[in-house]
C-alpha cells in the first residue's frame, strides 16, 4: 500500500480536455470516490494511474516517487473493470491466481493464498467453478479476489457497484469497506452515485468536465460545498441572494444572522444556502433568523414530506415530517438555524 | 409438436445438404449407369483407382491444393489479425476508406483483378510460381479473415487484456494468457474460411499458375467438361471433403451466439 499525489495531472484526447491539471494526494490506507456524471475524467484519471493510458502532461507519485516511466505490469495498481470482470478461459482459482503466477509464484503457494483469498470474498471452495458459472454478485466479488490478492500498492475500481441490483449492492459495498479497511490497502474508486461515495469513501474527489471542483470529506460536501454547481450535485439548490455585512447578511425577505466561525465567504454579495433537511418549519416564538415563504407543492415520500417554497423568488425544497399537511399557495413561516447557515460565493 | 417440426426441419436440412453429394457417391462407383434405370446396371472401383494412378494428377493437385490453403490461411492470419484489430478497436484517419477497399475483393470478380495483376506479376517473375498462387489466393481471402476477426475483437474488448496488465502480465503473458485464448474459436473459423477459399480457387489459380501449377479443382474441370462423370465424381468427392470437415468441426462456433459470424452481417 502507498500513498498516491497526481501533480498537474492533464490529459487530452484531440481538442477535448478530458483531465484538467488535477492535483490530488491520497494517504497510505485511504478510500478515495471519484465522484462525478459520466465524462468528468474521472475513469480517466485512474487509468493514467494504472498507466494504461498516458497523461498529457503531469506526474503521478506512489509513495513520493515517480512512476509515470513504469510500465502498467510493473506499477502494482490493480484496476477492476465495470464490465467483463473475469478470464473466460479459466476457472475461478486460475482468474485468482492469474496475478501470482505473472510474479513466477510456486503452484501451491498461489494454491494457498487463492484458497484465502476466496475465504476472505466469502466464496470459499469454488476454485474449480467456472466463471460463466457464477452469478453477477459473485463474479464480482471474484474480481475483487483476484485483484487483493497481489497485494496491490493502490486498488482501482471502475463503478464496482454499477451493475448489480440493489441488495447484492449493499453486501458489496460492506464487503468492500470491510476488506478495505482489514487489508489497509490504498483504493480509490470511480461512481457517479453520490450517496454510494459518502457511504464508502474516506474522502472524495467530485470532478466536473475534468476539473476537481472540491476534494474533501464526505460530510463537508453537504454542510460546506465550495460552489453552487457542488451543492447542486449532492442535492441542495435552496438558494437567496444577500449581502454579508460581518455577523449578518441582509437579504430580501429580512436581516439573518450567521455564525462567523463557520462560514468562509468575506463581506460582500454572497447566496445564502440551507440544506433542505436544516430548514425548521415550526420556529418557536422569539426564534432569530424567521423568514417568509409561501408554499408552491407537497409532496408525500414516505418517511417524510417535500415542500417546495418560494423563497424571495427563489425556490427551496425543505423536509418536513410526513404527517405534516399546508395548503398550496398559503404563507408558512421558516427558521434557517444559524450554525447551518452556509454562504456560497455569487456565480 | 414442437418436437416433431424440429425432427422434420433437421431431417430436411440433412436432405438438402447429403442429397447432391449421393449421386456422386454413386456415379464414382459405376460403370454403365444410362436412363431409366435407377442405378448403375455394372459397378467398379476403376474411377478409384485410376484416381489413384499418378497419371490423373490427382495426387499431384491434391499436394499443391492443400500446401496453398496451408500458406494461404497462415499468411492472412499474420496480415488479416494485426489489420482485424486495428479496425476493430482503434479509431483512426481513413478507416473507413480501409474497410470499403477491404470489401471491393468480395464485390469485384476475381477475373478481372487477376487479369491486373497477371500483367504486373509477369514483369515480377511471379507467374506460374507457387508464391504468385498464393499471393492472388490472399486477395479473396484477407477480407474474410479481416470481417471475422474484427467482430470477434470487437466483441472482446480491451477490459480483460488491461485487467491482465494491470495484474503484473507483460505484453508477451496478455496475449499468450488473456488474448490468444480468447480469440482463438473464432480464430478457428477464420482460418477454415480462407482454407476453403483458397481450395476453391480456379480462375485466379488457372491464370496466374499458368497451368504449371496444378491444383484440384484444375484437375477436376476437364473430367466434368469430358463427360467422365464417373471420375469427375470421384475426384469431387475427394474435393468436397475438407469442406465436409471443416463444416462438422466448426459447426458449434457457428451458432447464432457466436460472435464469430458477426462479421458476416457487414458483406
Amino acid at each position: 500500500m502507498s500513498s498516491v499525489v497526481l501533480r498537474d495531472l492533464t490529459r487530452r484526447f484531440g481538442s477535448v480536455t478530458a483531465v484538467d491539471r488535477l492535483n490530488l494526494e491520497i494517504e497510505s490506507g485511504e478510500l478515495v470516490a471519484f465522484l462525478g456524471p459520466s465524462g468528468c475524467g474521472k475513469t480517466t484519471t485512474l487509468r493514467m494511474i494504472t498507466g494504461l493510458l498516458l497523461p498529457t502532461s503531469g506526474d503521478i507519485l506512489f509513495d513520493n516517487k515517480s512512476i509515470i516511466t513504469v510500465p502498467t505490469e510493473k506499477r502494482g495498481a490493480v484496476m477492476v473493470f465495470q464490465k467483463h470482470l473475469l478470464f473466460p478461459t479459466m476457472s475461478v482459482g486460475q482468474n485468482v491466481g492469474f496475478g501470482l503466477k505473472m510474479q513466477g509464484i510456486a503452484k501451491q503457494e498461489i494454491e494457498r493464498r487463492v484458497d484465502e483469498m476466496l475465504e476472505l470474498v466469502k466464496l470459499p471452495g469454488f476454485a474449480k467453478r467456472r466463471a460463466h458459472e457464477l452469478s453477477g454478485g459473485q463474479q464480482q466479488r471474484v474480481a475483487l479476489a483476484r485483484a487483493l490478492v497481489v497485494r496491490p500498492t493502490v486498488l482501482l475500481l471502475d463503478e464496482p457497484l454499477a451493475n448489480l441490483d440493489a441488495n447484492l449492492r449493499l453486501e458489496m459495498r460492506e464487503l468492500i469497506r470491510s476488506i478495505q479497511r482489514e487489508l489497509g490497502i490504498t483504493t480509490v474508486f470511480v461512481t457517479h452515485d453520490q450517496e454510494e461515495a459518502v457511504m464508502l469513501a474516506d474522502r472524495i474527489a467530485l470532478m466536473f468536465d475534468g476539473v476537481l471542483q472540491q476534494y474533501d470529506v464526505p460530510h463537508s460536501f453537504y454542510q460546506r460545498p465550495k460552489t453552487v454547481r457542488v451543492a447542486h450535485f449532492f442535492r441542495n439548490d435552496n438558494l437567496l441572494a444577500g449581502v454579508r455585512r460581518g455577523e449578518v447578511i441582509e437579504t430580501a425577505v429580512g436581516q439573518l444572522r450567521i455564525d462567523p466561525t463557520h462560514v468562509t465567504q468575506p463581506d460582500g454579495k454572497v447566496l445564502v444556502s440551507v440544506r433542505p433537511e436544516d430548514v425548521q418549519l415550526t420556529p418557536k416564538l422569539g426564534d432569530s433568523n424567521c423568514i417568509e415563504a409561501k408554499v408552491l407543492l407537497q409532496v408525500y415520500m414516505g418517511t417524510h414530506t417535500q415542500i417546495q417554497l418560494d423563497v424571495a423568488g427563489h425556490t427551496w425544497l425543505v423536509h418536513g415530517p410526513a404527517e405534516w399537511h399546508v395548503n398550496v399557495g398559503e404563507m408558512i413561516t421558516l427558521q434557517l438555524p444559524q450554525a447551518r447557515i452556509w454562504l456560497l460565493p455569487t456565480a | 409438436m414442437k418436437k416433431a417440426l424440429r425432427w422434420v426441419i433437421l431431417i430436411g436440412i440433412v436432405i438438402v445438404s447429403i442429397a447432391p453429394i449421393l449421386p456422386q457417391f454413386i456415379w464414382s462407383f459405376s460403370h454403365r449407369w444410362l436412363f431409366p434405370a435407377l442405378l448403375p446396371t455394372t459397378w467398379s472401383t476403376e474411377p478409384w483407382e485410376y484416381v489413384m494412378t499418378p497419371s490423373s494428377r490427382v495426387g499431384e493437385g491434391f499436394a499443391n491444393s492443400l500446401a496453398i490453403a496451408v500458406v494461404v490461411s497462415i499468411f492472412s492470419i499474420l496480415v488479416g489479425l494485426p489489420a482485424a484489430r486495428a479496425l476493430a478497436l482503434h479509431d483512426f484517419r481513413g478507416k473507413s476508406a480501409v474497410e470499403w477497399l477491404l470489401m471491393v475483393p468480395i464485390i469485384v470478380p476475381g477475373i478481372v483483378a487477376t487479369m491486373g495483376i497477371h500483367q504486373v506479376f509477369i514483369r515480377l517473375n511471379l507467374t506460374d510460381t507457387f508464391i504468385g498462387v498464393c499471393l492472388v489466393h490472399l486477395i479473396p481471402c484477407i477480407p474474410y479473415m479481416v470481417l471475422v476477426m474484427s467482430s470477434v475483437f470487437a466483441n472482446y474488448g480491451t477490459d480483460l487484456e488491461d485487467t491482465a496488465r494491470t495484474l503484473g502480465a507483460g505484453p508477451l503473458n496478455v496475449l499468450r494468457y488473456v488474448t490468444l485464448p480468447g480469440i482463438l474459436p473464432g480464430l478457428l473459423v477464420a482460418t477454415m474460411f480462407t482454407f476453403l477459399i483458397s481450395w476453391g480457387q480456379y480462375i485466379t489459380t488457372v491464370l496466374i499458375g499458368g497451368g504449371v501449377i496444378i491444383t484440384l479443382p484444375m484437375v477436376l474441370f476437364p473430367f466434368i467438361s469430358g463427360t467422365n462423370y464417373a471420375t469427375a465424381a470421384a475426384v469431387s468427392l475427394i474435393f468436397v471433403a475438407p469442406a465436409v470437415l471443416v463444416l462438422f468441426f466448426t459447426s458449434r462456433q457457428l451458432g447464432r451466439e457466436s460472435s464469430v459470424m458477426g462479421g458476416f452481417g457487414r458483406l
